[in-house]
């Protein structure tokens, strides 16, 4: 219990002093003069990472990392795919379909889907993840149950449909129904949260490219999500990355499918779109 | 039998007589260290892919005895010289015995 | 009522009974902190290897600064033409302030055609990686390299 007190001792005293210069409007820090992210920005092997000024995680990321991700071999995530395509092929429920009963060939039906969610669903009222929507194909055309989230198949048939948008812009849509989750998503995305009582805001937008501790902040982007995470050893949503960032500012989180993640999770795609989709990528 | 464990190896096809060639496996594995305590604070027991034996025509070429501190889902790359064609054949062994299996063919000329 | 206390009342003044509280607590933490050392490495090392490894022909490679400590990429080669008279037998590997220090064992022979491996590790805490190469003329050789690991950020 003592090493956690500390840790946060410790991990508060260098997010304040980090952040002691970020006022909610503009960053006004006299440590730096110009942009953090400019070190990025002249990198031309980072040109197809970026969007204007909007950039991939994997700009962020080691080497190896980067490494790790380009080889579709050595990228963990890939078995996640591969999970993916068996449960698409999987015969399952009372109507006796696959998903490929429906959709066929994934590479043809499932091409720019994943980048236009999360969407308004009409059949929720709300908005949807491709989690979401997967689900509901299973409960009303294949009769079959709901997968839970983040769990192994549910993950894998994220996977599989994401990977048939990869390298496609993100492109989600934020007018029409979708409007005021998306305002919903934006407030949440603003708001103070936790013990540091900081806002996601604070560290992606206002600190981006600046570090703390040895840790270089992004621009927390989705476009690479569902992804392989180093830290979790494993193939997650993300969601699970929404909850680990909130429990790291000791705030409380939300269920992961959430609303309240699903409307965040809409401001983050917004935030992205135009960068290309990496899905499934490699992570720290 | 641990569920799921998927074994890929990535051998080249093709290769000439003499060439040295870089074989890659990766295997989805918990590697349950034995560290690890659950929710209700009992050590979550160890159970790791152990062992993983490589033979190329029936030969034994490479072999590795992994411990704990081995990640999650092991990747592993390691060389061999191509000297004739045939298979190469995988045997990655589960600490509760069980023995998850891969071959690939290659042909040398 | 807390032990402190209980003992406290039992006649021991209370600096007395706080350090038997805190020794008692020390006591039942002992198998938390108990984790490898660089004593405990070299000792597996020679366990494993009979000759005094001496250093040289061995190359780690890996980050300076773990990415994330929980998988850590690492590619070991050895210096040897690795033919029929002189190849490496052996690659072992330790970690000096893992819960354990034993890492991975690799065997090759002279059909491995070059010495290197790669793999992805788990470092608890800044630490020493070493490896030691077994020859076929009964030799060994070894390198050490340390990677640090640190805390995310905001400590995740």
């Amino acid at each position: 219990m003592a090493r956690y007190r500390k840790i946060l001792v410790v991990a508060s005293t260098i997010l304040a002093a980090g952040l002691a210069a970020c006022s909610e409007e503009k960053p006004t820090s006299t440590a730096d003069s110009g942009d953090p992210l400019a070190q990025y920005r002249a990198n031309p092997k980072y040109a197809e990472f970026m969007s204007g000024e909007k950039m991939s995680g994997y700009v962020f990321a080691s080497p190896e990392t980067q490494a790790m991700q380009d080889d579709d071999f050595e990228n963990p995530g890939m078995l996640a795919v591969q999970d993916g395509e068996a449960e698409w092929n999987r015969v399952e429920g009372a109507a006796g379909k696959s998903c490929a009963s429906c959709h066929g060939d994934a590479a043809q039906s499932m091409k720019g889907v994943a980048v236009t969610y999360p969407k308004f669903e009409p059949k929720r009222g709300k908005l949807a993840s491709i989690e979401h929507r997967i689900n509901i194909c299973r409960t009303e055309h294949m009769q079959a149950p709901e997968l839970k989230w983040e769990s192994k198949p549910l993950l894998g048939l994220t996977a599989y449909v994401e990977y048939q948008s990869r390298g496609m812009p993100i492109n989600v849509k934020i007018d029409g129904p979708a409007a005021p989750f998306f305002e919903k998503g934006k407030e949440f995305y603003e708001t103070r949260r936790g013990q540091m009582d900081v806002s996601c805001a604070h560290c992606h937008v206002h600190n981006a490219g600046r570090n703390m501790g040895v840790e270089n902040l992004s621009q927390g982007q989705s476009n690479g999500y569902p992804t392989y995470r180093l830290k979790w050893q494993s193939f997650g949503s993300l969601h699970r990355r929404f909850e680990g960032c909130n429990q790291e500012v000791r705030a409380a989180t939300y269920p992961r499918g959430s609303d309240e993640y699903t409307n965040l999770e809409l401001y983050v795609a917004w935030r992205g779109n135009g960068l290309k989709s990496e899905a499934p990528s490699v992570r720290r | 039998m641990a569920e799921n464990v998927k074994p890929r190896i990535r051998v080249p096809n093709n290769a000439k007589r003499g060439e040295v060639i870089e074989i890659k496996t990766l295997v989805s594995h918990p590697m349950e260290s034995g560290q690890r305590k659950n929710a209700q604070g009992q050590t979550i027991p160890r159970k790791i892919i152990n062992r993983m034996s490589v033979t190329y025509n029936g030969k034994p070429v490479f072999e590795a005895k992994l411990e704990p501190a081995i990640s999650a889902n092991p990747y592993i790359s390691f060389f061999i010289k191509a000297t004739e064609s045939g298979e190469l054949a995988f045997a990655w062994t589960d600490d509760d015995g069980s023995v998850y299996k891969a071959t690939q063919q290659i042909t040398v000329s | 009522m807390s032990p402190i206390t209980n003992l406290a009342r039992e006649g021991l003044n209370r600096r007395q009974a706080v350090a038997l509280g805190l020794g008692g607590i020390a006591a039942a933490m002992a198998p938390l902190n108990a984790r490898a050392t660089p004593e405990s490495a070299r000792k597996l090392l020679s366990d494993m290897v009979k000759t005094e490894p001496k250093a040289g022909k061995v190359q780690i490679k890996t980050q300076e600064i773990a990415e994330n400590g929980n998988t850590v990429p690492v590619t070991i080669t050895v210096d040897s033409p690795m033919t029929d008279k002189d190849y490496v037998k052996a690659i072992h590997v330790v970690a000096d302030r893992n819960p354990l220090p034993g890492v991975a064992s690799f065997s090759l022979n002279p059909a491995s055609g070059k010495a290197e491996v790669q793999f992805r590790m788990r470092m608890a805490e800044t630490q020493n990686i070493i490896a030691v190469a077994e020859m076929s003329d009964g030799s060994a050789w070894t390198a050490t390299r340390e990677v640090k690991v640190t805390i995310g950020g905001c400590g995740g």
